[in-house]
C-alpha cells in the first residue's frame, strides 16, 4: 500500500519586486538635500545574483567629503548639540518607525543589492536594523544613567565607514548610537551595497531630521580615506577588514580623533562530546553559512572533540544537503550569492590553496545558477592549525575542521590567533561553559548558540579584531568624551 | 547492527537544547511551499493520514462512517489518494477491517490499555493479541510513562519488546505520550528506548494529552530516527498525532521529514499523521490551490 | 668617628628580581641643581624583551586571582608604603622636592593605592551589564583584563604619577612593563622594593629605568604587548601610535591632572579591560511563569 511520493522538491517562491522604488541614479545626501557629486562620476550597483545593473550611485571625491563634513560640523555646532536629548530621541524613534513601515521594501532591496537570501534580510537584517534605532532612541535622554558622575558630552562629527555584508544593519549600528549621543554623521556605505543606505537617507529625510545631522556619501576606498583624513571628523567608526583598520589607525595617529574598529575574525566554534549534538550541528551551519559566510564573527574554525568527530561531520554533511542555494529572492533560499566577483575570486583562491594542501575536501553537490557569483558550502576536514585556511579570514562559506582531545588543548588552539572577535562553545555542562567562556580571548562568546545579535548586546573584538563595542550601553561610550 | 535485546545495549541519548530546537523548527516553518510542490505535498499528506476515532462513545455506526470516508475522501475530485489507515479501538478492528480492507487501507488499533497504559503486562499482551487476531495491520501501543518518569527505563524497554513479540506481522507504533514526558531530553530518551526495543514506528501522542504533536517534539523524534538509521541502516517510521489539524502544519511536518530524514521517508510506509480533522482541511486546500477560490466546510463531508 | 654611609644601588625590577640592565650601561640621575644623586640603569631593548616575557607569564595567574585577593594585595602595597614613607620623602627631597611637597606626594600616593585597592572587587560590578535581548537567551557583558600593558612614564613624573598609572592597570588583573621617569627614577625603583615585599606576584609589575627615547620603540612595537599607557603630551605620541598599529595595541593616554581627584577613577580601570559578552539559551518549559 506504500505510495511512492519520493522526490518532493520545493517550487520556486520568489519574492516580488513590484513594490520597491529604486531611482535610476542616486546623488549624495548632504546637508538634507540630494546633490550631484562634484566628481560628476557615478558607478553601477549590480545584483550579484544575475550581474544586472540596479542603479547608478554617485562617486564622492575629496570636495564632496569636505562639503559633507562641513555640513555635519555646522549641524553639530548650531543645531544638534542644542537640540534637547529628549527631542533627539524622538527623531530617532521616528526613523525606527519609518523603517518598520518600509521593512519589506528594504528587505527586498537589501537582498537584490547584496545577494543575501531574502529570508535573512527579512527576518534578521531589517528587523535588527529597526530595533537598533529603537533601542538607542531611548538612550538619548538617559546618558547620565549610563555614565554616572562622568559628565559626558558628544564628540562632534562622526565619520562612519561600513562594509557590504550587512549594509543597512551596519548603517543602523553606526548612526543610531551616534545620534543618540548628540553627534552628527557622515556615513559611507560599501561600494557594492549602497542602496539601502540611500533608502535610509530618504527615510531620515522624511523623518525631518535637521539638515546636515546625517549625511550619506557613496564611493570607494578613497572616499572613505577622505572621511578619515578630514580634520573636522573627530570620531572614526569603521567596520571592515583588519588591513584597512590598520591603515585608518596610521592615518589618525598623532591626532585627537577617537576611533572604534570592528575588524576581521577567525572565530573558533568548539563542540564537546557532551553537547546537544543536533543543535550544535545547527550552530555550526548557522555559524559558517549564515550570509554566505560573509560575517566577521563567522565560526570559521570548527573544533570537534575527537571521539565524536566522525558523527558530527556525518551529521554536518547530511545537514548541508538540505541547504537551498540559489536566487536570493527565493524565500526558500538558505545560501544566496557571494557579494561580488572580487570576493568570489578571493574565496576560490582559498579553496584552491586548501585543495593543494591536501586536507579532506567536501562540497555539496548541487546545481548553481549559471550567472551570478556563487560558491557552494565547503568543508575542509582534518585541517592543521598551521594551514593558511585555519589562520586567515576567508569571508565565505568555507569551514575548516580540526579535532581536539582535551579542554586545555582546545583553549590554546582557539586562542592561537591574532584575532579575537567571537567564539562558540557547545557542552551540556555549565561549569565547563564558564571555564571556557572566561578563557577564550573573544569579545563575544556564544554558549550553546551562535551568531546571535541584539541591539542591547555589545559586540566587538579583542586583539586584531578591533576595539570598542557597538550595541548595548557600552556602545554609547564610543561616541562620548 | 541488530536491535538490542536488552536495555544494556542502548546507547546514551544526546542532550537536546530546546531553544536550539525552536530555532530549527522556525526555519522549517519559514519554508514557502507553493504551486506544484504544494499540490504534491497536500496529496502526500492525505495518503499519510491515519484517520482516527478513539472515543469512549465510539459506536459501530461512527466507525462505519469514518471508514467509508477513508476510502471516499472527496469523490468529486479525481486522482485523490486514500488515507493510509483507519485507527480505532480493538473492539472496532473487525468491523473496520471489513469495510476498508478491500480498499488497500490498513487498520490500526490502539492497545496496551490505551490511553493511560496503566495496566499489568498480561492485560496489555491480551489487548494486543486481541487486536491482531481481529485483523489489525498495525498496533499503536502506549509506553508506561509513570515507569519512565520513575526512572525504570528497563521496564519500559522490556514491555515494548514483549508487545513487539505478540504483534507478529503487524507493525508496531510506540506512542510516547510526549505531553507527559515534559522535556525534549525525555522525548529523545524515550524515542531511543522505543526504537531499540523494537518499534517499527514511534508516535508522539494519544491525542488525549496536550501538548501533543508539536513540531519541536516531532523534530526531536526524527533526529532519533536519523541517528538510528546512521548507526544501523534501518529505517524507523514516525507518526505525529494530535493537534495537526491544518494543511499548513502538515506540510511543515513534511518539510521536516524531508530535511531531517530524507526523501525516502516521504512515503506512508514511513510517515503518518494521526488525525481526525486534518483530511478536510487538506482537501479544501487542494481545491483552493486548484481553483484559486477559498473554500467552505459545507462542501466537505464531516466524519 | 663618622660611620661610612652605605650607598644604595638602584637596579631594575623584572619578574620580582632586581637585576642590572643586561647592557651594563648606566646614567646619572640629577637633582634640580644638576648634581648627580645616583647611578641609574640605562635599560636596553633586551631588558624590554625580558620584562615583557616575564610579564606575560605572570599575567594569567594574576588575572585569575580573586578580585578580593587583588584588593588585599593592593591594600598591602599601601601599608608597606606607609611604613616606608619617610624613606620616600627623603628620596623625593634628594630629587629636589621640598619636604612639604614630598610629604604630600607620598601621602597622596598611599591614598590613591587604597582607592584602587577598594575598586578591585567592585569595578566589574558597576561596569558589567545584563542585557535584555529579544530572544530566549541570557546575555551578559563583563570585563576581562586586557592583558599586558606597556607604560611609558613622562620624563618628570614622580611617585604619585607612577601610582596613578600602575594601580588601575594591576587592579584590573593586568601585568605591566613600565619605563620609569627618566629624570626622577629613584622612587620608582624604591617603589619596586615596596611591591616586592607586599605579596604582588613577581612579574606583575616590571620597572625599567633609562631613556624613553630609546625604549618607546621596542615596547610600543612589541607584538606581545596588548595595550600602552602613555602621557598624552609625550613627544613620541605619534610614533608610539604608529608603532602600536601592527597588533592593534590599545593606546590609552593620560591627560588628567594627577594631583587632583581627576587623576583617579573607574575609567582608568576600564580603559584596560576588554568587554566580553556571553550568550546562553534559556529553556522555557510548560506553563509555569514567574508571575503571581
Amino acid at each position: 500500500m506504500s505510495t511512492k511520493n519520493n522526490n518532493w522538491e520545493y517550487a520556486a517562491s520568489i519574492e516580488g519586486t513590484g513594490h520597491i522604488q529604486l531611482k535610476e541614479k542616486y546623488g549624495l545626501y548632504i546637508n538634507g538635500a540630494w546633490v550631484e557629486p562634484q566628481s560628476k562620476a557615478y558607478f553601477s550597483s549590480i545584483n550579484p545574483h544575475n550581474e544586472e545593473h540596479l542603479a547608478d550611485v554617485a562617486q564622492a571625491n575629496d570636495k564632496d567629503i569636505d562639503r559633507a563634513v562641513k555640513a555635519a560640523e555646522k549641524a553639530h555646532r548650531e543645531v544638534w548639540s542644542k537640540t534637547t536629548p529628549a527631542e533627539r530621541g524622538k527623531y530617532i524613534f521616528r526613523i525606527a518607525r519609518l523603517m518598520q513601515e518600509q521593512a519589506k521594501e528594504l528587505a527586498v532591496i537589501e537582498s537584490l543589492d547584496s545577494g543575501k537570501p531574502i529570508r535573512e534580510a527579512r527576518d534578521i537584517d531589517i528587523p535588527l536594523a529597526c530595533n537598533h534605532f529603537f533601542y538607542y532612541a531611548g538612550w538619548a535622554d538617559k546618558l547620565d544613567y549610563a555614565f554616572p558622575n562622568q559628565k559626558k558630552e558628544s564628540i562632534g562629527v562622526a565619520g562612519q565607514i561600513i562594509p557590504w555584508n550587512f549594509p543597512l544593519l551596519m548603517a543602523a549600528w553606526k548612526i543610531a548610537p551616534a545620534l543618540a549621543t548628540g553627534n552628527t554623521v557622515v556615513l559611507k556605505p560599501a561600494e557594492t551595497t549602497s542602496l539601502t543606505a540611500l533608502k535610509l537617507a530618504e527615510i531620515i529625510d522624511a523623518a525631518g531630521l535637521p539638515p546636515g545631522v546625517v549625511n550619506i556619501v557613496t564611493g570607494f576606498g578613497d572616499t572613505g580615506a577622505a572621511i578619515v583624513a578630514h580634520p573636522m571628523v573627530s570620531k572614526v567608526a569603521f567596520t571592515g577588514s583588519t588591513a584597512v583598520g590598520k591603515l585608518i589607525q596610521k592615518t589618525i595617529a598623532g591626532t585627537d580623533k577617537k576611533a572604534t574598529l570592528e575588524l576581521g575574525g577567525k572565530s573558533a566554534n568548539i563542540i564537546f562530546d557532551d553537547a546537544p549534538l543536533d543543535q550544535a550541528v545547527e550552530g555550526i551551519i548557522n555559524g559558517i553559512f549564515f550570509n554566505q559566510g560573509h560575517v566577521c564573527c563567522a565560526g570559521s574554525r570548527l573544533f570537534v572533540q575527537e571521539n565524536i568527530a566522525d558523527k558530527v561531520i556525518r551529521k554536518l554533511k547530511h545537514r548541508m544537503q538540505s541547504l537551498q542555494i540559489g536566487n536570493p529572492l527565493d524565500k526558500n533560499t538558505d545560501i544566496g550569492a557571494i557579494n561580488s566577483a572580487d570576493q568570489l575570486e578571493i574565496i576560490n583562491k582559498y579553496i584552491e590553496i586548501g585543495r593543494k594542501e591536501g586536507s579532506e575536501f567536501f562540497q555539496v553537490d548541487c546545481a548553481l545558477p549559471n550567472k551570478g557569483y556563487y560558491c557552494p558550502p565547503t568543508l575542509f576536514i582534518n585541517v592543521a592549525q598551521s594551514s593558511v585556511l585555519a589562520q586567515e579570514e576567508i569571508f565565505g562559506p568555507v569551514l575548516t575542521i580540526q579535532t581536539f582531545r582535551t579542554v586545555d588543548e582546545v583553549i590554546q588552539k582557539a586562542n592561537n590567533s591574532p584575532y579575537g572577535l567571537a567564539a562558540g562553545v557547545w557542552t551540556d555542562k555549565g561549569s565547563k561553559i564558564f571555564n571556557l567562556t572566561s578563557k577564550l580571548k573573544a569579545g563575544v562568546v556564544w554558549a550553546n548558540t551562535y551568531n546571535k545579535f541584539d541591539p542591547a548586546s555589545p559586540f566587538g573584538g579583542y586583539k586584531e579584531s578591533g576595539f570598542g563595542r557597538e550595541g548595548g550601553l557600552h556602545g554609547l561610550g564610543a561616541y562620548l568624551k | 547492527m541488530p536491535k538490542a535485546n536488552t536495555i544494556n545495549h542502548l546507547p546514551s541519548s544526546p542532550s537536546v537544547d530546546k531553544v536550539g530546537v525552536e530555532e530549527r523548527v522556525a526555519r522549517f516553518q519559514s519554508r514557502s511551499i507553493k504551486n506544484h510542490a504544494k499540490m504534491q505535498g497536500l496529496k502526500m499528506v492525505l495518503s499519510m493520514i491515519d484517520l482516527t476515532t478513539l472515543e469512549g462513545k465510539d459506536t459501530p455506526g461512527k466507525v462505519r462512517q469514518m471508514c467509508f470516508k477513508a476510502a471516499h475522501l472527496h469523490d468529486g475530485y479525481p486522482d485523490l489518494p486514500n488515507v493510509a489507515a483507519v485507527c480505532v479501538y480493538p473492539s472496532m478492528v473487525r468491523l473496520a477491517k471489513s469495510i476498508v480492507g478491500s480498499h488497500g487501507i490498513n487498520v490500526a488499533s490502539v492497545s496496551t490499555a490505551f490511553p493511560s497504559g496503566q495496566a499489568p503486562l498480561e492485560v496489555k499482551l491480551t489487548d494486543t493479541k486481541y487486536a491482531v487476531e481481529n485483523g489489525a495491520d498495525e498496533i499503536d501501543m502506549v509506553i508506561s510513562r509513570g515507569k519512565f518518569l520513575a526512572g525504570e527505563y528497563a521496564f519500559v524497554f522490556d514491555e515494548i519488546a514483549a508487545i513487539k513479540e505478540v504483534c507478529g506481522s503487524a507493525r508496531l507504533k510506540v506512542i510516547l505520550e510526549t505531553g507527559e514526558l515534559i522535556t525534549l531530553d525525555n522525548v529523545r530518551k524515550a524515542s531511543d528506548i522505543a526504537i531499540y526495543a523494537g518499534a517499527d514506528f514511534i508516535k508522539t501522542s494519544t491525542g488525549k494529552i496536550q501538548p501533543a504533536a508539536t513540531l519541536q517534539v516531532t523534530y526531536t523524534m526524527l533526529q532519533a530516527i536519523r541517528d538510528y538509521y546512521d548507526e544501523t541502516g534501518q529505517m524507523i517510521g514516525m507518526k505525529p498525532a494530535g493537534g495537526i489539524s491544518n494543511a499548513k502544519l502538515a506540510l511543515h511536518n513534511l518539510v521536516m521529514v524531508k530535511e531531517v530524514l530524507g526523501q525516502e521517508w516521504l512515503d506512508n510506509k514511513w510517515f503518518r499523521f494521526g488525525a481526525s480533522s486534518l483530511a478536510n482541511d487538506v482537501l479544501m486546500q487542494i481545491m483552493k490551490t486548484d481553483s484559486g477560490i477559498y473554500q467552505s466546510g459545507d462542501y466537505f463531508t464531516l466524519d | 668617628m663618622n660611620r661610612l654611609e652605605v650607598l644604595k644601588t638602584y637596579k631594575i625590577f623584572i619578574g620580582g628580581k632586581f637585576p642590572r640592565t643586561e647592557s651594563g650601561r648606566f646614567y646619572k640621575a640629577l637633582n634640580a641643581n644638576n648634581e648627580p644623586v645616583a647611578n641609574i640603569c640605562l635599560s636596553s631593548r633586551k631588558d624590554v624583551r625580558n620584562a615583557v616575557q616575564t610579564a606575560r607569564k605572570a599575567q594569567g595567574a594574576w588575572q585569575e586571582r580573586t578580585a578580593f585577593n587583588r584588593g588585599q594585595i593592593l591594600y598591602r602595597i599601601a601599608e608597606i608604603l606607609e611604613g616606608r614613607s619617610a624613606q620616600f620623602v627623603e628620596e623625593l627631597m634628594l630629587q629636589s622636592f621640598t619636604k612639604k611637597e614630598a610629604t604630600v606626594e607620598v601621602e597622596s600616593a598611599i591614598d590613591r593605592i587604597v582607592y584602587y585597592a577598594g575598586w578591585c572587587d567592585k569595578f566589574n560590578q558597576v561596569s558589567s551589564t545584563v542585557n535584555p535581548v529579544s530572544s530566549s537567551h541570557f546575555n551578559f557583558s563583563t570585563n576581562e583584563s586586557i592583558g599586558l600593558v606597556g607604560v611609558l612614564m613622562p620624563a618628570t613624573s614622580s611617585l604619585l604619577d607612577l601610582i596613578s598609572y600602575v594601580m588601575p592597570i594591576i587592579a584590573g588583573g593586568n601585568s605591566c612593563v613600565l619605563v620609569a621617569s627618566e629624570k626622577l627614577p629613584l622612587t620608582a625603583i624604591t617603589f619596586a622594593e615596596v611591591l616586592n615585599t607586599s605579596d604582588v606576584p613577581g612579574g606583575v609589575v616590571n620597572i625599567l629605568t633609562g631613556s624613553v627615547e630609546e625604549l618607546w620603540s621596542p615596547l610600543s612595537a612589541h607584538m606581545d604587548v596588548n595595550a600602552l599607557f602613555i602621557d598624552k603630551a609625550s613627544r613620541f605620541r605619534k610614533d608610539i601610535q604608529l608603532a602600536a598599529v601592527d597588533n592593534l595595541k590599545r593606546v590609552r593616554e593620560m591627560s588628567a591632572d594627577l594631583k587632583t581627584e581627576n587623576g583617579q577613577g573607574l575609567a582608568f580601570i576600564t580603559a584596560f579591560q576588554e568587554l566580553k559578552t556571553t550568550w546562553h539559551p534559556i529553556e522555557k518549559i510548560g506553563g509555569a511563569s514567574s508571575s503571581y
